[in-house]
């Protein structure tokens, strides 16, 4: 049994989380602590699960061993009841922004709202147009999903992720296929709501410089575990031959660049097997 | 030895898949409760289900009750019995044709779409969205329309009868000549409300629970790839036809088979 961590300062605690998909693990072993009130990206190569983890956080998966606080509750005992309540008080950016393709800009973000309140119908009005003129739309509250680009379809979910004002925001691949001019707005919004709304947020990200200018603190997930965590300017200017090609994107290095097989030599002599 | 092997996995595969769909279906049987607080969810997509299945059912109903006048005729004209064409139109269409018929439009037409949008949904992540919302999207997503298609279907049906009907009445009586009073007639006197009416809306309610149950299963069920979504919906209407026509034929003979 693992001692609760004190929820004052830490408002996410990861220990010792394992998690295998079919057979396969995914997470091994993984610890981290999230500080409240702050920007905390976690990196890694694709596939180390860094979206299962928000998953956990989440409550969407129930791990193999280890267990996951979020604001001093052990999230994968809880029961429905207090997951959903907890969930309310948790935002989400899936990285296609998963709007409600049937319903406008508007009715989107004013979907949680509806849900979980018996709002009047105005209040519910200056609440939508208050979260969408955070994220610059409210002059498009008319449109439909399909009408809207790829930068401007995430703003919006993100002012419905925040429409119930959450303690914690996960943001999951953010800045992946944006324009550079969409991704410098999103970079900006995850920086300023954290601040301006006092939130704490999680970056699930592969994009070095994007998480780096923001983050307070990076986490560096490989191979399901934390290979490196510390202060964006700690990381890039760490020694460890994983981090440095990481965080420089080098092509080749401790994780290879050839898929690995039998040595070419053996492959080309090796006749008619294929 | 490999046959075994693949055998044993086909077999676990569509026997987890069954425990699913039951279970699946449970949650969504409780799920009720959502829409009996907001009717209108249910209404918007009886709407969506049922009235934009209407006109597919319209048309095939009175092509097949026109049919029905057709070769229900030629073969009663040789024996002097036309007066019974109404009586046998009526028949085919109340115990037989009207339920299955409208359940295969209704597999093609609102089933498909039904496990495509749902599939969709999962796909691009709306349904875990929801979920993380705190939103239950079995309650608040899939069982509005599941009541929707089961109740549509009845409804669907019944139409499907009744135009069917007047289309044997367009052919027989108009075309044809047989006297508009026998056609009436010869139904009201053969045509029993128990057993021909009454069995006719059971087989239709069975159909709309089953088709529509096996549509938002695969809907929900879906690899959520477009690839994975394409499939779920061939599977939809494959396996509602096949499930529509195998339980015609248990009703079939529990309801007309004691001899």
């Amino acid at each position: 049994m693992i001692e609760p961590p004190d929820p004052r300062d830490a408002l996410v605690e990861v220990r010792d989380l394992h998690f295998a998909y079919q057979a396969r693990p995914v997470l091994q072993g993984v610890d981290l602590t999230i500080p409240r009130g702050k920007v905390t990206a976690v990196m890694g190569p694709s596939g180390t699960g860094k979206t299962t983890l928000l998953n956990f956080i989440g409550g969407r998966l129930r791990p193999d061993r280890g267990s996951v606080w979020v604001d001093g509750l052990e999230v994968p005992r809880l029961r429905r009841r207090a997951l959903f309540a907890l969930r309310k008080r948790m935002g989400m950016l899936f990285q296609t922004g998963a709007l409600l393709t049937d319903l406008n800009v508007f009715d989107n973000v004013a979907f949680p709202v509806r849900e979980h309140t018996r709002l009047p119908e105005a209040l519910v009005r200056h609440l939508v147009l208050l979260k969408l003129e955070l994220v610059g739309l409210r002059g498009a509250r008319d449109l439909m999903p399909s009408e809207l680009s790829g930068g401007m379809a995430r703003r919006v979910a993100l002012a419905r992720a925040i429409a119930l004002d959450p303690m914690l925001v996960m943001y999951d691949e953010p800045f992946t296929g944006l324009d550079p001019i969409s991704m410098g707005v999103i970079v900006k919004l995850i920086r300023e709501l954290n601040d301006a709304l006092g939130l704490t947020s999680i970056v699930v990200t592969h994009d070095v410089p994007e998480a780096c200018s923001i983050a307070d603190h990076v986490y560096l997930l490989a191979d399901g575990r934390v290979i490196a965590s510390g202060r964006p300017a700690a990381l890039q200017a760490s020694d460890d031959p994983k981090v440095r090609q990481f965080m420089n994107g080098l092509p080749d290095g401790p994780v290879p660049y050839h898929y690995p097989g039998a040595p070419y030599e053996a492959d080309l002599l090796g006749g008619e097997a294929r | 030895m490999r046959v075994f092997v693949l055998l044993g996995r086909h077999s676990l595969g569509t026997l987890a898949r069954l425990g699913r769909a039951g279970l699946f279906l449970l949650q969504v049987l409780a799920g009720a409760w959502q829409f009996l607080r907001r009717p209108f969810l249910l209404v918007q997509q009886m709407y969506a289900v049922g009235v934009l299945t209407l006109l597919i059912i319209l048309v095939a109903g009175l092509f097949v009750g026109m049919v029905l006048g057709f070769q229900g005729y030629n073969t009663l004209v040789d024996f002097g019995a036309e007066s019974s064409l109404g009586l046998v139109v009526a028949l085919t269409l109340t115990r037989e044709l009207g339920p299955v018929l409208a359940a295969l439009l209704f597999a093609g037409r609102a089933g498909s779409a039904l496990t495509a949008e749902i599939g969709l949904m999962k796909a691009t992540q709306q349904l875990a969205g929801m979920e993380m919302m705190a939103v239950d999207p079995i309650s608040r997503v899939i069982a509005p329309r599941f009541y929707a298609g089961f109740v549509s279907l009845f409804l669907l049906a019944a139409l499907f009868t009744v135009v069917g009907v007047y289309g044997g009445h367009l052919v027989g009586v108009d075309l044809l000549g047989v006297d508009s009073g026998v056609y009436w007639s010869g139904m009201r006197e053969g045509v029993d409300v128990y057993e021909d009416v009454l069995n006719g809306v059971i087989k239709s309610i069975v159909f709309g629970f089953v088709v529509t149950w096996i549509a938002v299963f695969e809907g929900y069920d879906a690899v959520p790839t477009s690839e994975g979504v394409s499939r779920a919906t061939t599977r939809t209407v494959v396996h509602a036809s096949l499930a529509v026509l195998g339980l015609d034929f248990v009703l079939t003979s529990l309801m007309f088979g004691e001899v």
